[in-house]
């Protein structure tokens, strides 16, 4: 029995680590002064699928991501750690996508997956920290959804049994199949890459990747055909056209304003005893301590 | 038609939770700016005199929803009595907590409506707006403001043509305001046998252990909160042990939390808690913008920071340039030697 899951992930400007020259002169954010990175719920989601692999015979994991063709990066990162195939959706038309227009192109691609039993994402992507993609997904496939997953308790043909994080605790749910699960930061840290994994999938390139390489790569590509990472546009994924990208999101941006601090009028201290002296003396007759 | 409409979470003690009192504060605002009604949709258990909570903040009509089976929370009957009832409806704006069930439901909702939704916002305002390119106006549209990408920017978001616009908002971001102790709305009671069937039971909940809130940062008056600059958790305890002293709470930035430095029942930011305190103590935190969005409020702020350049200090009333754990030291000693 075969048993199919497929993990969304993003790659994702590292926002966590914004340095000074994150914004241009010009007011821009300045995308190449931030790395690319593995979205870090996304792993989370990945060690899930992984786990859920372990535990179900023939299962087998594949990896989606949707973005421009460096984003083969993520598939390679996923497939180096245990994912067994990988899809890039890339497409001109899908520039500037909400997350209504991202769920709906997402959803097109998890279904020419189908059959398959579970679909895991992160939670949400530092980027956008929206947490929507996921349960949108769910609602285009019309499946369950699970949020905030946090351990995998127990799989099987009958459903997966998942301990979910909330605000003040936790929850354990149980769903047959077809789910869609997001995976909450809590949940267990992504393994490592895989040696063998890695040597074998390092050359692994999306069609765009390898247009100009040269006929010896070719060579070795047509002797070992998982090499290929498999590249969707919006044609191949039989979009409506009319529903990607600025023309299938509803929210509009209306206005970036750059971030600029009104300064207050500080007293400035050193760390000498008796500036921190004079300070406390001040809070405690002001009544804002004690 | 065309009112304001809060979905109103119902907590573990089975009251309406304070980030949907405060949602029905902001959206009485909101539907006297548009000249509207504000309704609420209540769904769960044993929900006789759960009115008694909410007229007071002005609503006009309560849409209820009481069966056994939807309490606790779960996404697809509670999704589908929402999704059902605003096709009915046809609310022009609609409103959720952005907590653990309001950022489970509302994107579902929105995708089912193909409408748009903005996550977090940390304003709402009523506007007008041209679309640039077709030169097409919309009057009295809701903006939908929140920070975005790493908190460079602050983004102003509108949905002109779907509706509702939805959006959801943090516990503590906006203000609760009683209306009227008097005000009296009316309630319209769902049949639920309308809105959802056995299936959509599927996932069914086993277990649940919820825990008391034990750490209440929001209520603190004082709050003394560590950044990525504090440096390990081992230093954090400097932060604990001045709060205790002067009897306040310890709060942490995303950055010092995502690195294991403080649990994060304690964050202050965006995606975090939003406080209001009389001091807050910003120690070895540069101030990115989430992090300012949780705390721009508070009536005095304190940064102690090795970089005088940090933006947090383009906010603080004091600024000490020095390195917290040389600090706080000073600042305990000489709080006790002060005090008496």
């Amino acid at each position: 029995m075969s048993f199919r899951i497929v993990v969304l992930a993003k790659q994702v400007p590292d926002t966590r680590n914004v340095g000074k020259d994150a914004m241009k002169a010009d007011g821009t954010v300045n995308r190449a002064a931030l790395p690319a990175i593995f979205n870090p719920e996304d792993l989370n989601a990945l060690e899930l699928a992984l786990e859920m692999k372990d535990k179900m015979k023939g299962a087998e994991v594949i990896i989606v991501t949707m973005g421009p063709s460096r984003a083969a990066e993520v598939i390679r990162e996923a497939m180096y750690r245990g994912a067994d195939a990988g899809y890039l959706v890339a497409d001109r038309k899908l520039a500037g996508s909400d997350t209504l227009a991202t769920s709906y192109a997402l959803s097109l691609a998890v279904k020419k997956l189908f059959p398959c039993d579970v679909v895991v994402a992160g939670r949400q992507a530092i980027d956008g920290d929206t947490a929507q993609v996921g349960p949108q997904t769910a609602e285009k496939l019309n499946i369950p959804q699970i949020t905030y997953a946090e351990e995998l308790l127990d799989i099987s043909e009958d459903g997966v049994t998942i301990k979910r994080r909330l605000e003040r605790g936790t929850e354990v749910v149980k769903s047959a199949f077809p789910v869609l699960v997001t995976v909450h930061s809590s949940a267990p840290e992504c393994r490592p890459r895989n040696a063998k994994l890695t040597m074998k999938y390092k050359h692994a390139k999306t069609v765009s990747e390898f247009q100009n390489d040269d006929s010896d790569y070719i060579a070795m590509r047509n002797i070992r055909p998982y090499l290929c990472i498999s590249e969707w546009t919006a044609a191949n994924l039989n979009a409506d056209d009319n529903l990607l990208g600025l023309s299938g999101s509803p929210t509009k941006v209306k206005e970036i304003e750059n971030v600029v601090l009104t300064h207050k009028d500080a007293s400035v201290l050193s760390s000498s005893d008796d500036d921190i002296n004079l300070l406390m003396k001040e809070l405690i007759a002001s009544h804002v301590i004690g | 038609m065309n009112n304001v409409i809060v979905y109103c979470e119902i907590t573990e003690e089975g009251h309406v939770a304070d980030v949907s009192l405060e949602l029905l504060s902001k959206g009485r605002k909101l539907a006297n700016e548009i000249n509207t009604q504000l309704e609420a949709i209540i769904i769960g258990n044993n929900l006789k005199g759960i009115e008694k909570e909410v007229f007071p903040f002005g609503v006009d009509n309560i849409y209820l929803a009481d069966d056994k089976r939807l309490f606790p929370f779960s996404t697809l009957p509670h999704a589908n009595i929402v999704i059902k009832l605003f096709q009915e409806q046809k609310p022009e704006i609609a409103l959720f907590g952005a907590t653990s069930v309001g950022r489970d439901l509302a994107p579902r909702v929105a995708s089912a409506l193909r409408c748009g939704l903005t996550a977090d916002c940390t304003s709402l305002e009523i506007g007008s707006h041209e679309d640039s390119k077709s030169g097409q106006k919309f009057d009295k549209l809701l903006y939908q403001i929140r920070p975005a990408f790493g908190g460079n920017i602050i983004a102003t978001i509108v949905n002109p043509e779907t509706r509702p616009q939805m959006a959801t908002v943090r516990e503590g971001v906006m203000k609760k305001e009683m209306l009227s102790n008097d005000y009296k709305g009316k309630i319209t009671t769902l049949d639920i046998k309308n809105y959802v069937t056995d299936a959509d039971f599927v996932v069914q909940i086993i277990e649940r252990q919820i825990e008391a809130q034990k750490i209440n940062i929001k209520g603190a008056q004082i709050i003394v909160a560590g950044g990525y600059g504090v440096g390990s958790k081992e230093n954090f305890n400097l932060l604990y042990d001045f709060a205790d002293a002067i009897g306040a709470e310890v709060g942490a930035t995303r950055a010092a939390v995502d690195a294991g430095f403080a649990p994060h029942e304690r964050q202050v930011g965006q995606t975090g808690v939003t406080v209001r305190p009389k001091l807050y103590i910003a120690c070895g935190i540069s101030g990115a913008v989430q992090h300012r969005a949780g705390m721009d409020q508070s009536s005095k702020i304190i940064s102690i920071n090795t970089d005088p350049n940090a933006p947090i200090n383009a906010i603080a009333d004091y600024v000490i340039n020095g390195n917290v754990l040389e600090v706080l030291p000073k600042m305990l000693k000489y709080y006790r030697q002060n005090s008496k």
